[in-house]
């Protein structure tokens, strides 16, 4: 519901569509939850809240935040650097790796290449 | 209106995810990987952007959406470019995303120390 | 002396003449906290990384154990000990700073116990004059290696167990004023193919139950020997297992008081520790710094400590392995009733 509050700030304040609201509010929701996870907070809201901080983007960043944090001591490069996607990794890669195979369909199907919106 | 489809639709796939948890004991990184290739195959399938109207951020917010807006990219290439298109395209809406995940990520490293 | 398969018996009866616990802040807020020595405030005790913190803890437990039994560095032969950490590098670090020569083991949340039998071994067979066992762990540098970073929002589930950040160190002698250990038995690892890295209290208990029957068995004794028999961290989980496996097996466990140490360095209702305390410095600093207090003072006669380790990496658990355990329990007597 947050989400959509400052959804709603981006579509009537910038005059975008509801889909081109969606980044720029994903945006502020990750930075939102890196500062909460900077601060020590995020962890005791979500021994709470659950899946429901685990599964928005929110849970994304947090991640990555996290884990950022935590490896600061191994250095910039080998801790920050190396662990970063540590658990983000498997989002991103089956993400990336469904949307190919999506992709395909599409191409071989030869769906909406005509007129897709 | 939007308000409560909001809602219930972002507090349905959490739930979803909190059944994924305790009921089926994925870990986190199990349940957010099948949520977000759910989210691109009901892309896949078209229903997503009929689920973003209806729902607004309920279907935004959500790492489900991750998975549509890497297809949305894909599929966006793919028709300009053709099939190299779906490769060079993925990344292209989500970019905002992961761009502000790393980059605000490695300042707060250099600035904070976890609290444990 | 060996009696029976597997336990070793102390007939020189070596004494620990010194003993020391330093904990972190939530251990401090425990029912238990007037009996550490030392109570640190924040968890990074000001240290650059969770690692030196660990290392700190364990560092300043050994040197107030040397002080305690008035033994200095140079006189001291041997220190055993192991903690968490991949390489047991919480204790070789310390180990440098001790100085004198060294034994590290692995026994994860077993190793109080573990260190403990080995050291009075080393003094009970002249092969030693003071020997040093010690053990720590951290909260925070357990919940990086084995879980998630401290941060990050993953929901504990309530079977899991919060590791206590603390350090436990004794002095073993052949002769001087204090409690004695009387004998160690050594347990087998018992693997019941629980797979769940939150729910190591199911795991351990088995092993628990396991050396425990097997010291009765070698020693003769039974559960009214003693005043008080507790496991070192099964928990709000597994200490309930293990009463009802050991009843199921016919023992009379009921006739003292059986506890474990994880629920008695937390108040479980009021903090926020799931199941209750676990981590090598649970056993340790239940017993070396609120136990051998009340067997100094002779409210206790005679106890046992048996201590529980899962023995699980991260990588095996990912390999999708099961987590094998074991235990250890040492026998200790009163001063006061010789």
């Amino acid at each position: 519901m947050l989400g959509q509050a400052i959804s709603e700030v981006f579509v009537y304040g910038f005059h975008m569509t509801r889909k081109e609201a969606g980044n720029p509010t994903v945006a502020v929701l990750i930075m939102l939850s890196i500062i909460l996870t900077c601060l020590g907070v995020y962890d005791k809201i979500a021994q709470w809240a659950g899946a429901g901080t685990a599964v928005p983007v929110t849970g994304f960043a947090n991640s990555m935040c996290s884990a950022a944090l935590e490896h600061r001591s191994e250095g910039l490069v080998l801790g920050v650097g190396a662990n970063m996607f540590k658990l983000a990794g498997s989002v991103i890669v089956f993400g990336v790796v469904a949307a190919f195979f999506v992709g395909i369909v599409y191409w071989i199907f030869g769906i909406g290449l005509e007129a897709h919106h | 209106m939007i308000y409560l489809w909001a809602f219930l639709v972002g507090g349905g796939i959490c739930v979803l995810g909190q059944l994924m948890f305790d009921v089926a004991k994925l870990t986190p990184a199990h349940t957010m990987a099948t949520l977000v290739v759910a989210g691109a195959v009901v892309d896949g399938l078209g229903f997503y952007d009929p689920l973003i109207n209806f729902a607004g951020a309920g279907a935004t917010v959500p790492i489900s959406n991750f998975g549509n807006a890497l297809v949305q990219g894909a599929i966006t290439e793919l028709q300009n470019d053709g099939p190299v298109g779906i490769i060079t395209g993925i990344f292209s809406i989500t970019s905002a995303g992961i761009s502000a995940a790393i980059i605000f990520s490695f300042l707060a490293a250099l600035v904070v120390r976890p609290k444990g | 002396m060996l009696h029976g398969k597997q336990t070793w018996w102390f007939d020189k009866r070596p004494v620990i003449i010194g003993a020391a616990t330093v904990v972190g802040p939530d251990e401090g807020e425990g029912p238990l906290a007037a009996d550490f020595d030392l109570v640190h405030p924040e968890l990074d005790m000001q240290q650059k990384s969770w690692e030196k913190a660990e290392r700190l803890l364990l560092e300043q437990a050994s040197e107030m154990a040397l002080k305690y039994a008035k033994v200095n560095k140079q006189q001291l032969q041997f220190y055993i000990g192991g903690d968490l950490m991949n390489q047991i590098i919480s204790n070789s670090f310390a180990a440098r700073t001790i100085g004198s020569p060294y034994l590290g083991v692995f026994g994860a949340c077993s190793t109080s116990m573990e260190s403990l039998a080995i050291a009075s071994l080393i003094v009970n067979s002249g092969s030693g004059e003071y020997v040093m066992a010690g053990t720590c762990s951290h909260n925070c540098t357990a919940e990086k290696q084995f879980r998630y970073p401290t941060e990050y929002g993953s929901q504990k589930p309530p079977t899991a167990q919060y590791t206590v950040t603390g350090a436990g160190a004794a002095v073993v002698a052949k002769a001087g004023k204090g409690p004695i250990v009387e004998c160690a038995t050594i347990g087998k690892i018992m693997d019941l193919g629980i797979t769940d890295p939150f729910n190591m209290g199911a795991a351990m208990a088995p092993a628990a139950v396991d050396t425990l029957q097997a010291h009765f068995n070698d020693t003769g004794r039974q559960p009214k020997d003693y005043d008080l028999i507790v496991t070192g961290d099964l928990a709000g989980v597994g200490h309930p297992i293990a009463k009802d496996l050991l009843k199921r097996d016919g023992v009379p466990i009921d006739d003292t008081v059986f506890g474990d140490c994880g629920l008695m360095i937390y108040d479980v209702e009021k903090q926020k520790v799931q199941a209750g305390g676990s981590g090598c410095g649970c056993s340790a600093v239940v017993t070396y710094g609120h136990l051998l207090k009340r067997l100094q003072q002779g409210e206790l006669k005679r106890i046992l400590v048996c201590a529980t380790g899962a023995l699980l990496s991260p990588l095996s658990y990912q390999q999708g392995e099961t987590i094998p355990c074991i235990a250890h329990a040492v026998a200790i007597e009163s001063p006061m009733h010789n």
